[in-house]
C-alpha cells in the first residue's frame, strides 16, 4: 500500500552541503528581493479589471484558475526532467543540487508571493502577465521540489539489469531516456503530483490576489473572487467559492488523475500478480475514443522518430585524463563557492543594512511561538485522528468510503474555509491567539488520517487473526499491536502536516474580515505585515528564520523519527 | 573448426576500487577461448566472478587488466554483435512483447519493415506466437524468458550471452527452455555462432555445454576446464553422464594444492579476518541429521544429496563449507564425511548439541572467541557492535563485515555464547556463566 506524502526524504544528505545550499537558496531570494525593490515603484499604479462578486462569473474563474494549475503542472514536469535528470546524472552537480532540493521544499514560498509577483511583473511586458506568471511560479513551486526528487530517486534506482539491457542493446542516451527512465519514474512522479496537488490549489488561491504595499494584484480566478467576498463581508460569495473549488477538484480528480494513475500502473516494474489494477471511466472512455488512441499514437512516433534523429555515438566514451578532470573539479568547487559568496553577500546586505540583531532575536522568539503551535497542533490532530484512523482502516467497507473522502478534503484548498472561521472569531471576539491556530492545520490534517487508514489497512490479516485468537483486547491491542503497525504510515503524514501547517502559518496566523483584522502572533503573522507593508528586508529575514527553523526541526526530530519508525515498526 | 577464435579473453584481471584506497580483486588471470559452434559453460558459485566475466564480455564493464577481444577487435562498448539474456528477464513492462523484442533493432535505426519482419521471425522461432500484444505482466516466468531470448536473438548477434537464463524458473519450465533452446540450436536455427552460459547449476552446464569452465573463488578465477563430449541429446541418467557430474563436484571440493591459500581453503576460518556465509543453525543441523542417517550413515555423495534435497550447489556448498569449518564434517572427493563430533551433535538432543556447538563455535571460529573475551573482560559485560566491525574492516569490507558478524552472532545466538541487542548495537553476556 503506497504511503501519503507530498515529500521526500534523502537517507544521508546531512553535511556541509546542505549548509551551502541554505546560503545558495536564501541568498538567491535576498538578491531577487533586491532586485525588485527597485522595480517596484514605477508599478504602484497598476488596475486590473474590476471583479465581480456575481456567481454567474464563477465558471470562467474557475476556468482560469484551473488553467494556471494546469501550467503550473507543465512547468513543473519541465523542470523535473531536466534538474532532476542533471542532479542524476552528473555526480558533481548532485552534490549540490540534491541538498538544494531539500532546502527548497522546506522554504515557506507562500510568504515569497509578493517578491515574485513584482520580479515576474517587472520582467513581463503586459502587467497582467507578468502576474499570472507570478501565481503559475507559486504553484510551481508548490509541486517541483518534490515532483523532481521523486524522479531523481527513480533515476537512482534503476534496476541494474533493466540498465544494463539498454546499454547491451546500445540505446542512445535520448532512447534510453524516453524509453527507460522516463517511464520508470513514471508511477512516482505521477503520484506525487497528484498527492502535491493540495500545495498546488492553496497557493494559486493565495497567489491570485496579493496586495505588496499599495499596490493591489487580482487576477481573475476563484482566490481573487474569495478575496474580494472577503473585503466586502460577502458570506455567500464565500459560499458559492467554495462550491465551485468542490466541483473543479472533483473534475480535476475524476479528468486528469484518476486517468493518470490507471494508466500509469503499467509502468510499474514489480509484477505482484492478484493487486487490483485502479480503474478510472475517464481513462476507459479515453482509451475507446478514437480521437486521444491517434493521439497517443502520434505522440509514440514522435518518440521513435526523435529516437531515430538523435544518434548514438558509436565511439566510446573517452576517458578524461587525470589532469582535466582535476582541474574541472577545480572550476566546479570554484564556482559552487562563488555563488555561497554571493549568497552570503546578499544575505548579510539584505540584513545588516536593514534589520538589527535585536530583531533577528524576536523573530526568533516569534518561531519559536509558531513552533509551539504546530507541535501542539500536530499532537491534537493526532489524538483525533490516529484512532479514527485505525478504527477506519480495520473496516475494509468504511475505509472505502473514508479514504476518498479524506483525500478529497486534502486536495482542498483550506484557505477558502478561513473567513468562516474569521468570521466567527470576530462576531464572538474571541482570542486570535488561540482560535486562528486551528486553522493551521485545517487542510493539512488531513494527511495524519488518510496515512494511519492506509497503515490500519496494511495490517496483515493474519497478524489479526492471531491478536483475535490470544483475545488481545483493549488498551494492550493499542499498545502492542494498532500504534506500533500504523506509527511509520503516521509519521509519513505527521511529516507533511507538519510541513504544510508552517507554510499555512503565512496565512492562518493573520486574517481579516472586511476591515476588521485579527492576528496571532508568530513567525506567520510578522511574513504576512512585513508582506502587506511591502517590506523585504522582514520578508527575508521572515523566510530565511522559518526556513532554518523548518529545515533544523526535519533534520534532528522528524527524519530520526522516520527511519526508526521504518527499521522497528514495518510490516513486510 | 580451425579458424580464429569469436572470442578471446586473455589474462583478464578486474578489482574494484574501495573506499580506503585498496581495491577488491574480483577475477585474475582469466583466459577464455569462443569458437564457432561451441557452447561454453562458466560454473562457480555466487561471488566467484562468472558474471563479472560476463559483463567484461558484453562490454558493460572494462577489465582492469588484459584483454577482451571480440573477432579480433578489442571490445570498448556493447558490440553489437553480442546479446545477453538476463536472470531476471529485465523486460521493460511499458512494452508489449513485440515492442520489447523490436527494442533491439529500433536503436539500430532499421527500416520500419524490416523490425517488423525480423520481430516477428524471432518471436515466431522462440514459440511466443500470439503472445506479441501482451504485457510482460501478463505472460508467465517461462514466457517472460522465452521474450528475453527472442530480444537476444532478434539482433542477430554471433555470440548470446546467458547470465543464469533458467535460474529464476521453476524445474519443469527451465527443463522445458533449456530443451527448446537446444533444439534450436542443434538444428542451426538460429542466427548465433556461439554460446557463453553463465550457471551454479552442475546438471545444467553438462547437459548444455561442450566445454565448462569451473570457477572458484576469493579472488574469481578458472580452477580447471572440462570438456564435454557426450552427444546430444544428452541423458541424465545416462552414467557418463552422472560420472562427469561426479567429476565436477570432486573438482569443486578439491583441496587446492599448496601454500597458505590451500591451509585457508581446507579449513577456512584461522584468522579473525575470514569471511563466513550467512547460514542458519536450522541449516546446518538438518544437513547433519540427513547425512547421519540412512542410507548415508555418515558419508554423503554431494550429488546424490544435492538431488534428494534439491538443493543447488549455491545453496548446499555454503552449508557443507560451514560444517567443515566447524569441524563437523570433512569435504573431500565429492563426498560429505561427518565427524564423530558431527555425529554426536546428530544424534545428541538439544542441551547436548548446544554444548557441543558452543565448544565448536568458540574453538574454530577466532572471530566468536574474540567476542567472547571481549565480553568476559570487561566488568560491564558488554561491547559496541562497531568496535568489532572496526577490526573486521582492516581485512574486508564494509558490507561483508557486517555480514560476517552476523553470521558469527546467529551461531552464537543459538551456542548461547553470547547476546546481541540490535536497538542499541551492544553485544552482551546476557547470563553472564
Amino acid at each position: 500500500m503506497n504511503r501519503f506524502a507530498p515529500y521526500v526524504f534523502l537517507r544521508d544528505f546531512w553535511s556541509r552541503w546542505d549548509v551551502l545550499a541554505f546560503i545558495v537558496v536564501i541568498g538567491l531570494i535576498a538578491f531577487l528581493g533586491e532586485t525588485s525593490r527597485g522595480l517596484f515603484s514605477p508599478l504602484s499604479t497598476l488596475e486590473m479589471a474590476p471583479l465581480s462578486l456575481n456567481p454567474s462569473h464563477l465558471p470562467e474563474y474557475a476556468a482560469r484558475t484551473t488553467f494556471r494549475m494546469l501550467a503550473g503542472l507543465f512547468l513543473s514536469l519541465v523542470f523535473t526532467l531536466t534538474y532532476a535528470t542533471w542532479a542524476a546524472k552528473s555526480e558533481r552537480a548532485g552534490k549540490l543540487l540534491v541538498p538544494i532540493l531539500d532546502i527548497l521544499q522546506s522554504v515557506p514560498i507562500l510568504g515569497f508571493i509578493s517578491i515574485t509577483v513584482v520580479f515576474f511583473m517587472s520582467l513581463a511586458p503586459g502587467r497582467v502577465l507578468g502576474a499570472e506568471f507570478a501565481a503559475i511560479f507559486a504553484i510551481f513551486t508548490s509541486q517541483a521540489w518534490n515532483m523532481a526528487f521523486s524522479f531523481y530517486q527513480s533515476l537512482r534506482t534503476i534496476p541494474t539489469e533493466l540498465a544494463e539491457a539498454a546499454e547491451s542493446f546500445r540505446l542512445s542516451p535520448w532512447m534510453r531516456f524516453w524509453q527507460l527512465e522516463v517511464p520508470f519514474g513514471m508511477p512516482a512522479l505521477i503520484w506525487n503530483m497528484m498527492m502535491s496537488m493540495s500545495g498546488g490549489w492553496f497557493f494559486v488561491v493565495a497567489s491570485e490576489s496579493i496586495s505588496v504595499g499599495h499596490t493591489t494584484v487580482a487576477l481573475p480566478g476563484v482566490g481573487s473572487y474569495i478575496a474580494l467576498a472577503i473585503e466586502q463581508r460577502n458570506l455567500g460569495a464565500i459560499g458559492w467559492a467554495i462550491a465551485t473549488m468542490l466541483i473543479v477538484i472533483l473534475l480535476y480528480d475524476q479528468l486528469l488523475f484518476r486517468p493518470l494513475v490507471a494508466w500509469v500502473d503499467r509502468f510499474r516494474v514489480e509484477q505482484e500478480p492478484g493487486v487490483r489494477v485502479p480503474d478510472s471511466w475517464a481513462l476507459t472512455m479515453m482509451r475507446r475514443s478514437r480521437l486521444i488512441l491517434g493521439a497517443t499514437l502520434a505522440f509514440h512516433a514522435a518518440v521513435l522518430w526523435t529516437s531515430r534523429a538523435v544518434k548514438r555515438s558509436d565511439k566510446p566514451a573517452i576517458e578524461v585524463p587525470a589532469v582535466r578532470k582535476r582541474s574541472l573539479d577545480l572550476l566546479w568547487v570554484s564556482l559552487v563557492a562563488a555563488a555561497v559568496l554571493l549568497g552570503c553577500w546578499h544575505i548579510v546586505l539584505v540584513l545588516i543594512k536593514n534589520t538589527s540583531l535585536h530583531e533577528a532575536l524576536q523573530v526568533c522568539g516569534l518561531a519559536t511561538l509558531t513552533m509551539l503551535r504546530v507541535f501542539i497542533l500536530i499532537a491534537l490532530a493526532s489524538v483525533i485522528w490516529v484512532p479514527i484512523g485505525v478504527w477506519v482502516g480495520m473496516r475494509p467497507q468504511v475505509t472505502q468510503i473514508v479514504q476518498p473522502v479524506a483525500q478529497f478534503m486534502a486536495a482542498f484548498p483550506a484557505n477558502l474555509l478561513f473567513p468562516i472561521a474569521v468570521y466567527g472569531i470576530v462576531t464572538w471576539q474571541l482570542n486570535p491567539d488561540i482560535y486562528l491556530s486551528p486553522l493551521m492545520i485545517l487542510g493539512t490534517q488531513w494527511y495524519i488520517l488518510f496515512n494511519v487508514i492506509a497503515g490500519a489497512t496494511a495490517i496483515p490479516a493474519e497478524m489479526r487473526y492471531v491478536t483475535a485468537n490470544f483475545r488481545v483486547r483493549g488498551w494492550l491491542w493499542w499498545r502492542k499491536v494498532a500504534l506500533p503497525a500504523v506509527l511509520p504510515f503516521y509519521v509519513t503524514g505527521a511529516i507533511t502536516a507538519s510541513g504544510g501547517s508552517w507554510n499555512a502559518a503565512i496565512v492562518a496566523e493573520l486574517a481579516t474580515w472586511g476591515n476588521t483584522q485579527v492576528e496571532a502572533r508568530g513567525l506567520g503573522s510578522y511574513i504576512a505585515e512585513a508582506t502587506a507593508a511591502g517590506d523585504f528586508h522582514r520578508i527575508v529575514l521572515g523566510i530565511g528564520t522559518m526556513s532554518l527553523f523548518v529545515v533544523v526541526i526535519n533534520r534532528l526530530f522528524w527524519r530520526p523519527l522516520y527511519y526508526y519508525a521504518e527499521r522497528k515498526y514495518r510490516l513486510t | 573448426m580451425n579458424s580464429s577464435p569469436l572470442l578471446q579473453c586473455t589474462d583478464v584481471r578486474k578489482a574494484f576500487p574501495k573506499p580506503d584506497g585498496a581495491e577488491l580483486l574480483v577475477l585474475e588471470g582469466m583466459n577464455l577461448e569462443l569458437r564457432e559452434g561451441q557452447i561454453v559453460g562458466l560454473l562457480g558459485r555466487s561471488g566467484s566472478g562468472k558474471s563479472t566475466l560476463l559483463r567484461l564480455i558484453a562490454g558493460l564493464a572494462e577489465p582492469s587488466a588484459g584483454h577482451v577481444h571480440y573477432l579480433g577487435q578489442p571490445i570498448v562498448g556493447p558490440a553489437s554483435g553480442i546479446a545477453m539474456v538476463f536472470q531476471s528477464f529485465a523486460l521493460f513492462p511499458w512494452l508489449t512483447v513485440f515492442e520489447n523484442v523490436a527494442l533491439g533493432l529500433e536503436a539500430q535505426r532499421m527500416p520500419r519493415a524490416d523490425i517488423r519482419k525480423r520481430s516477428l521471425a524471432a518471436i515466431d522461432l522462440i514459440g511466443l506466437d500470439g503472445f506479441e500484444s501482451a504485457y510482460p505482466r501478463e505472460l508467465s516466468g517461462g514466457m517472460r524468458q522465452r521474450v528475453g531470448f527472442a530480444r537476444a536473438l532478434v539482433v542477430h548477434p554471433n555470440i548470446l550471452l546467458m547470465d543464469e537464463p533458467f535460474s529464476a524458473l521453476d524445474v519443469l519450465t527451465a527443463e522445458t527452455l533449456r530443451t527448446d533452446f537446444l533444439d534450436l540450436w542443434s538444428e542451426g536455427r538460429m542466427p548465433i555462432k556461439g554460446v557463453i552460459l553463465v550457471t551454479h547449476n552442475i546438471e545444467e552446464a553438462v547437459l548444455m555445454c561442450d566445454r565448462i569452465l569451473v570457477f572458484g573463488s576469493n579472488p574469481g578465477r578458472i580452477l580447471s576446464e572440462i570438456k564435454v563430449s557426450l552427444p546430444q541429446p544428452r541423458n541424465r541418467l545416462d552414467p557418463s553422464f552422472r560420472e562427469l557430474v561426479e567429476r565436477i563436484y570432486v573438482e569443486m571440493t578439491a583441496r587446492p594444492q599448496s601454500g597458505a591459500s590451500a591451509r585457508q581453503e581446507r579449513f577456512p576460518g584461522l584468522g579473525i579476518g575470514s569471511q563466513y556465509p550467512q547460514v542458519s543453525s536450522n541449516l546446518l543441523a538438518g544437513l547433519m541429521e540427513t547425512v547421519a542417517a540412512p542410507p548415508f550413515n555418515g558419508t554423503a555423495d554431494l550429488p546424490k544429496i544435492a538431488s534428494d534435497l534439491q538443493m543447488e550447489i549455491d545453496e548446499l556448498f555454503p552449508v557443507a563449507e560451514t560444517l567443515q569449518m566447524l569441524r563437523f564434517a570433512e569435504l573431500e572427493g565429492g563426498d560429505l564425511k561427518l565427524t564423530p563430533e558431527g555425529l554426536a551433535f546428530a544424534k545428541g538432543a538439544l542441551d547436548e548439541r548446544k554444548r557441543i556447538f558452543s565448544r565448536h563455535l568458540l574453538t574454530y571460529v577466532p572471530l566468536a572467541a574474540h567476542i567472547r573475551r571481549v565480553l568476559d573482560e570487561r566488568a560491564s559485560h558488554s561491547a559496541r557492535k562497531s568496535r568489532f566491525i572496526d577490526e573486521l574492516e582492516d581485512f574486508m569490507s564494509e558490507e561483508a563485515a557486517d555480514q560476517t558478524l552476523r553470521a558469527v552472532l546467529r551461531w552464537a545466538r543459538y551456542a548461547e555464547a553470547f547476546a546481541y541487542d540490535d536497538e542499541n548495537a551492544m553485544f552482551s553476556l546476557e547470563n553472564p556463566t
